[in-house]
């Protein structure tokens, strides 16, 4: 079979997607990037892909929280300014290390969490807005960006049992 | 797939040296996109992840990589949109 008739029998847009669903759970700066840098890649790839933001990965849909996520100075050895705890609990430590990533980021020409957010949507990347973390966090709806699905848990795994690879990050 | 089919010329030429994944594919997919089926995308890269992920991009689009050259620190790949002009 010559390439081209390998590339055609592949499955079509009009067949079936393939989905990725993911559960983003931690709203610090680094863990931000890998749940947003993997839907935007899914549906670069054709497929569709759906992230569930609950507990503090909510904050990553919050237009105010969005654009303020830290990477945490305090029990992290692998982060920008490797200092011990003790020093790590400074005050100012958090938004040192916080700049120092930031800049790094802006220097790898990588876009910042709001732009990945305006990217992933426009792509067609669904977000699902944990209704249980909002209730326990009084999260309003109008706290969060347009174009969130409020669900529970029910409705991600009704979404996640027809993904072809589920993450939970 | 690779095929040694490099009588195409490119249709478009998508500059992505100095960034990293996932830029490169979400550049290319938003392009090739916009692309009929049959044209042919000219991308140049520098992150060194492009060498597997551009190979997989075009496997999981369904797009046909036609030529994938490494020159230094830059590689260039050709892909085919899927279908036929």
């Amino acid at each position: 079979m010559t390439a081209e008739a390998l590339a055609s029998a592949a499955p079509t847009a009009e067949t079936r997607r393939k989905r990725l669903a993911l559960v983003a759970s931690k709203g610090t700066l680094d863990q931000a990037y890998p749940p947003l840098i993997l839907a935007t890649t899914a549906v670069s790839l054709g497929w569709e892909a759906g992230i569930y933001f609950t507990f503090f990965g909510l904050d990553i849909l919050h237009q105010e929280r969005f654009r303020k996520l830290k990477l945490a100075s305090l029990a992290n050895p692998s982060g920008p300014v490797q200092l011990p705890n003790l020093l790590g609990a400074l005050p100012g430590a958090t938004a040192a290390a916080t700049k120092m990533m930031k800049k790094w980021m802006k220097d790898a020409r990588m876009p910042e969490v709001p732009e990945f957010i305006d990217m992933s949507r426009e792509l067609g990347v669904r977000f699902f807005a944990c209704s249980t973390t909002m209730g326990v966090m009084g999260v309003k709806e109008s706290d969060l960006i347009d174009g969130c699905d409020i669900a529970g848990a029910a409705a991600f795994l009704d979404y996640a049992a027809e993904a072809d690879v589920q993450l939970f990050i | 797939m690779i095929e040694s089919n490099t009588n195409l010329t490119a249709t478009e030429t998508l500059d992505c040296t100095g960034l990293l994944c996932p830029l490169p594919v979400y550049k290319a997919g938003v392009v090739l996109n916009r692309l009929q089926p049959g044209d042919v995308l000219e991308l140049v890269t520098t992150d060194p992840g492009a060498l597997e992920d551009v190979p997989a991009m075009a496997r999981q689009r369904g797009d046909l990589l036609l030529s994938a050259e490494r020159a230094g620190e830059t590689q260039t790949f050709r892909i085919r949109k899927r279908g036929t002009s």
